[in-house]
């Protein structure tokens, strides 16, 4: 199905390696120093087979290696994935169907023991073939593999049911740590509780509840790598000590992301001791209305909900106290695939005339017979951005006399509530590491896409969608979906979008060789990252 | 506690008397200037939280992002918080929501304790002993945690967190209530109630009911002032009441920390508005308990 | 305190009866302490199974993506959830009476592993809290009875109202918004206090200047009820008619003489000092957030949000058993010194 999506990593690579030559020239890397930084969350277990949260990738991947990974100097090229522990990045052979990986020689485990092709089997048997009683969170992305097989000590082969070009960015995925096969045939879940791997550091201590610390590891296999002598993750879960613990010089970052007031109270204070890296972000929020609920039902609510939003205007605003920025539509801004300002100011809710567009929502509330509309917004207790959106959005709806009440709920209660389809209307979002829009975008297929909670199938879109997955053409993608686009958020108004989130990473200036990506996921194993001081 | 700002003979001289209404307020203002200060706070709130619109011109919920985060000024007394909002129209109607959930939370806890604590202090024995097992689980039981469990199961907003805050009021206000009824029911006039056949019902609600009242409001007004600091806890957890709904606690959430240096203002006024809310409260009901506290009429 | 006023007499005639009836009598208390365990248990158990939302499914999709059935199963069935509740139940209760509390479900590390560094640092806070209200609370009640319904009296009882009224967080935002914009004036760089734990014997200096803040603002605010206690005890004292007789001889020296009627007086003190302490023990849910503290308080708020079952249920029966043991100790306290109570209850 999605087999020629790598004929279109080529021109994508070359758009995004001419942004990424406009980097200055990288100073000579120093040795030694400790890098503390601060996490907002508590990792719950060390496997990051099993966790999907950027809290485990944060305090955990500087102590694993992994197959392959984007390029930690240029991250968000989708074209340009590195070996890891391999030797080359593979053409895939067999009409796209098998890939064959060599492993570097002579890599040892942190015990000392060696590191090859059976260990990299058995760590992907267990991501994608998982035994009984083993909880696997990425199976489903790698659901193409047929089978995964060692032939010698330093090959491994991954053979796909058909070919796919979702293949080598699912791979790609920062979670996938190799393990040793000898801890896992000892007992399948000791990565739980215990980490041992062979990345740039080894772990060293954990206070539950308050940080992770690593050590240098003295046999890395990136030569002169790692430049750190150890780490020190933090955990501090409330926003505004880790950004005074940044001011205060107990952490040199945290990344995740801040919201820009916190930026720039700490250029303020520190000027030049702070360096400030930005991108957009992999993750949007959607808002979902419930289409088995009335009025939801009728798509001229849904489109007045989405036409009473000032994009536009609320883009200004919202990008200097809240972590979103770019107006932007199904796709990441920016990307070939993207919408063009133009394109998308033809749809619904992204007009360039707001008055005209809240005119618009009024008469179609009028024709549903829903002027005095009334509704729930279920959301997250999450402030940034979650809680931020929500209040705006609010304030855009009163606009064409629609009230709206907000009830955020703490995270295990709100999916429990989407998940019921107990309610109105939801702030859902959408988060992935690696940009891939053909993927990515599969959260807006209806209830087919599986973490869809708006209750809506639409043959129409399935089709587009399959179609936009079997075509080598690009431009013929483009069109598409546009069209999966207009359907999606103007003509039946499924879902809409508010902003793409805005990734601000201040650091201290000292921390240097860590890029900013478009994912809090990915580029973190530290390995690169040195101190100047 | 017994304490001691009015002189036992004040209140031994009103009693035959059958004071007037001023006229008590008069006597509990001359005796106690700190109780009369907290009953001035307590009642400009409550004309603030009637008053609301008649007082700020602001809609407290209109976004306006021409004046996100401006300083305090003639035009915003109070200055604005992130999204442009008036501080002081939202401090304005946010005693709407503080009064709110403090007085129908106390209340009803209180008016459930009063009824649960008198029929088992009236029916005592096995019924009394079951019940005070019941009400020593709620008393041990960490009361921020009970909130959270219970905001969780019902949902956050203003209902639910007043049902949460209710919860835990009711065995406070039980077992104090229950103390004083104990000693009620020996008295002669339940005996005698008691012997002429009155139902049950009756006895309780007639007889003993009226004669608890003073640890009654004692426990209520002291009860406000705690509900509005549980509230403001739990909306600054972010699992109370939801934006836009303007709220104390809920304004010094997030935002409040994220521009306490750059806009102070957005982080110090709710807090000083709860702050003298529960102070007033208190320092009534401080003096409320000394004034009518039984034991100084003895 | 349902008898925090009971008057204090002792019944020196017939030692050995004291000790059979107190005898008795804590026995009879300690047996009381069972149902009150029990049914907080059931509470507790209730409660958190009544949130709805489960830990597999906030742990495995909660951070975007789809997860699949089969994988939501399979965490259930590893952390037991899918065994009848009455097992769950059973398993709970039978693990409290073993002492074998078990493993957290959210990391899935024995629970006592979990909390002992947490336990340090709430007990340490809560001490150091304590001392802070006893500290505030001693001197201040005695000068407000002593001297009472003056300005004084009255600047002590506004102080200490205020703060009780005070919402811990926002104190703790005043703080260390003062902590900032101060070291900043006086050093030119911005001090803050630590974020990282350090027990007190690795590093006194670094373990205070990060616990001293916390516990100020919660000693302060404890320091209310504690120090209109002081000046209720004292005033009794002081009605007693020979020390009112005595004042003009100086009050100090009475007092001291008269050690017995004060430290009877004080027992009320001791009391609500005691509960407290116990409450700060699992109470400091919000000021641990505002200060980023990794205790109890913190602790337990992640647990009831992650829908960690076991963690929670760990965590309250700790609290509802400190709690009640400060009750049975206060109430034994009591009977000692009033037989009434132990004839009576």
């Amino acid at each position: 199905m999605k087999w020629k999506t790598s004929v279109l990593a080529i021109p994508l690579a070359a758009a995004f390696a001419v942004a990424g030559l406009g980097a200055p020239q990288a100073q000579e890397p120093k040795r030694g120093g400790v890098l503390k930084f601060v996490v907002p969350d508590e990792p719950p277990s060390f496997d990051g087979h099993r966790e999907t949260t950027f809290a485990l990738i944060h305090p955990i991947a500087p102590f694993y290696s992994v197959l392959i990974r984007p390029d930690p100097q240029d991250p968000d090229n989708p074209a340009k994935f590195q070996c890891d522990i391999c030797t080359e990045m593979p053409t895939a052979t067999d009409g796209g169907k098998t890939f064959t990986f060599k492993i570097r020689q002579g890599l040892k485990f942190h015990d000392g023991t060696p590191l090859t092709s059976a260990d990299v089997l058995a760590t992907f048997q267990r991501i994608i073939f998982p035994k009984e009683g083993i909880s696997s969170a990425r199976q489903a992305q790698l659901s193409m593999v047929e089978s995964v097989t060692a032939p010698d000590a330093d090959t491994i082969v991954f053979k796909l049911k058909h070919p796919s070009g979702a293949f080598i960015p699912a791979l790609a995925a920062p979670f996938h740590f190799i393990y040793s096969k000898a801890k896992l045939d000892a007992d399948p879940r000791w990565y739980e509780q215990n980490v041992m791997g062979s990345g740039p550091f080894v772990f060293d201590v954990r206070e539950a509840g308050a940080r992770i610390t690593g050590k240098r590891y003295d046999n890395y296999h990136h030569k002169g790598q790692p430049y750190l002598d150890g780490f020190e993750a933090i955990f501090a879960k409330t926003q505004t000590l880790r950004v005074q613990a940044i001011r205060g010089d107990q952490a040199a970052a945290e990344f995740r992301g801040l919201p820009p007031k916190s930026r720039d109270d700490l250029v303020a204070a520190l000027g030049k001791d702070i360096t400030v890296q930005e991108s957009d972000w992999n993750c949007l929020l959607i808002t979902s209305p419930n289409h088995e609920r009335k009025p939801f039902d009728d798509a001229r609510v849904r489109r007045a909900l989405t036409l009473a939003v000032d994009r536009w205007g609320g883009a200004e605003a919202l990008s200097k106290i809240a972590i979103v920025k770019t107006v932007g539509g199904i796709v990441f801004p920016n990307h070939p695939l993207a919408a063009t300002k133009d394109e998308l100011q033809k749809m619904a809710g992204y007009w360039p005339d707001i008055k005209k567009s809240r005119a618009e929502a009024r008469r179609l509330l009028k024709e549903a017979g829903q002027e005095n509309l009334k509704f729930t917004l279920a959301n997250r207790a999450v402030d940034q951005p979650y809680t931020i959106v929500g209040t705006w959005l609010i304030d855009q709806w009163k606009q064409i006399g629609v009230e709206v009440t907000q009830k955020a709920e703490a995270t295990g209660p709100f999916y429990a509530q989407l998940r019921s389809g107990n309610f109105d209307v939801a702030l859902d979002f959408n988060c992935q590491s690696v940009v891939n829009p053909l993927s990515d975008t599969s959260k807006f297929l209806g209830t087919k896409a599986g973490d869809q909670y708006g209750r809506y199938t639409n043959p129409k879109i399935e089709a587009i969608h399959d179609k936009m997955n079997q075509t080598a053409d690009v431009a013929e993608q483009r069109k598409l979906m546009r069209e999966f686009e207009r359907i999606v958020l103007d003509e039946e108004a499924h879902n809409s979008i508010s902003l793409w989130w805005y990734r601000i990473i201040p650091h201290r200036s000292y921390m240097k060789g860590w890029k900013v990506s478009s994912s809090h996921y990915i580029n973190n194993q530290l390995d690169v990252v040195w101190i100047d001081k | 506690m017994a304490t001691e700002t009015v002189s036992p003979g004040t209140i031994v001289e009103d009693i035959p008397r059958k004071p007037t209404l001023l006229g008590t307020i008069g006597s509990f203002c001359r005796g106690n200037p700190l109780g009369a200060f907290g009953g001035f706070i307590v009642v400009t709130m409550c004309v603030m939280a009637i008053f609301a619109p008649l007082l700020t011109s602001y809609d407290p919920t209109a976004n306006d992002f021409g004046a996100m985060l401006a300083a305090p000024d003639w035009e915003h007394w109070l200055g604005t918080d992130q999204f442009g909002r008036d501080l002081l129209s939202r401090i304005i109607y946010g005693a709407r929501t503080a009064l709110l959930v403090g007085f129908v939370s106390s209340f009803i806890g209180c008016f459930l304790g009063l009824i649960l604590g008198v029929t088992s202090a009236y029916f005592g024995g096995r019924f009394d002993l079951l019940f005070q097992r019941v009400m020593d689980v709620f008393m041990a039981f960490p009361l921020i945690i009970l909130a959270l469990a219970v905001v969780a199961i019902f949902g956050t907003g203003v209902t639910n967190v007043i049902i949460a805050i209710t919860i835990p009021v009711i065995p406070r206000a039980a077992r104090i209530v229950r103390a004083s009824a104990l000693a009620i029911r020996e008295m002669p006039y339940v005996d005698a109630a008691r012997a002429n056949g009155f139902s049950n019902s009756r006895i309780i609600f007639r007889h003993m009911m009226p004669n608890v009242m003073a640890p009654f409001l004692i426990i209520l007004t002291a009860q406000v002032g705690q509900a509005i600091l549980i509230e403001a806890s739990l909306s600054y957890l972010g699992l109370g009441v939801q934006e836009p709904v303007p709220a104390w606690g809920l304004m010094l959430r997030g935002g409040a920390q994220e521009y306490a240096e750059s806009a102070p203002w957005v982080a110090i006024f709710p807090g000083l508005a709860i702050t003298l809310a529960v102070f007033g409260f208190n320092l009534f009901g401080d003096s409320l308990r000394d004034w009518l506290d039984p034991k100084m009429k003895t | 305190m349902g008898h925090g006023r009971q008057a204090v007499a002792l019944d020196q005639t017939n030692i050995t009866g004291i000790w059979t009836t107190m005898l008795r009598y804590v026995i009879k208390r300690l047996l009381l302490m069972i149902p009150t365990l029990f049914g907080a248990a059931v509470l507790i158990f209730l409660l958190m199974r009544t949130i709805p939302g489960d830990i597999c499914y906030l742990r495995l999709a909660a951070g975007g993506g789809s997860v699949v059935q089969d994988v939501l199963n399979n965490c259930r069935r590893e952390l037991g959830l899918d065994e009848p509740m009455l097992m769950q139940f059973w398993a709970f209760i039978k693990g409290l009476v073993t002492f074998d509390f078990g493993k957290s479900m959210w990391t899935n590390r024995p629970i006592v592993d979990e909390i002992a560094l947490r336990f340090q640092l709430s007990l340490q806070v809560a001490i150091m809290a304590t001392l802070t209200a006893i500290l505030i609370a001693i001197p201040l009640g005695t000068l407000a009875a002593v001297k009472q319904n003056t300005w004084v009296d009255y600047f002590v009882r506004t102080f200490t109202i205020a703060g009780i009224a005070m919402p811990s967080f926002w104190l703790g935002i005043l703080i260390i918004l003062a902590i900032l914009v101060t070291s900043k004036a006086w050093f030119g760089v911005p001090w803050m206090p630590p974020i990282r734990y350090v027990p007190i014997w690795q590093d006194p200096w670094y373990n205070l200047s990060m616990l001293i803040w916390p516990a100020l603002a919660t000693g302060y605010r404890y320091s209310a009820v504690a120090t209109r206690m002081t000046r209720s005890a004292l005033l009794e004292v002081l009605r007693e008619d020979y020390v009112r007789t005595a004042r003009a001889k100086g009050l100090y020296e009475k007092l001291v003489i008269n050690r017995h009627a004060l430290r009877n007086a004080l027992l009320p003190v001791v009391t609500v000092v005691g509960i407290e302490f116990a409450f700060l023990m699992g109470g400091l849910v919000v000021t641990e957030q505002v200060f980023n503290l990794n205790g109890l308080g913190k602790l337990f708020v992640e647990s009831v949000l992650n829908h960690d079952y076991a963690m929670t249920q760990f965590l309250v029966m700790m609290v509802v058993a400190i709690f009640a043991f400060t009750n049975f100790v206060v109430d034994i306290c009591y009977a000692w010194l009033d037989p009434r109570i132990r004839y009576t209850r």
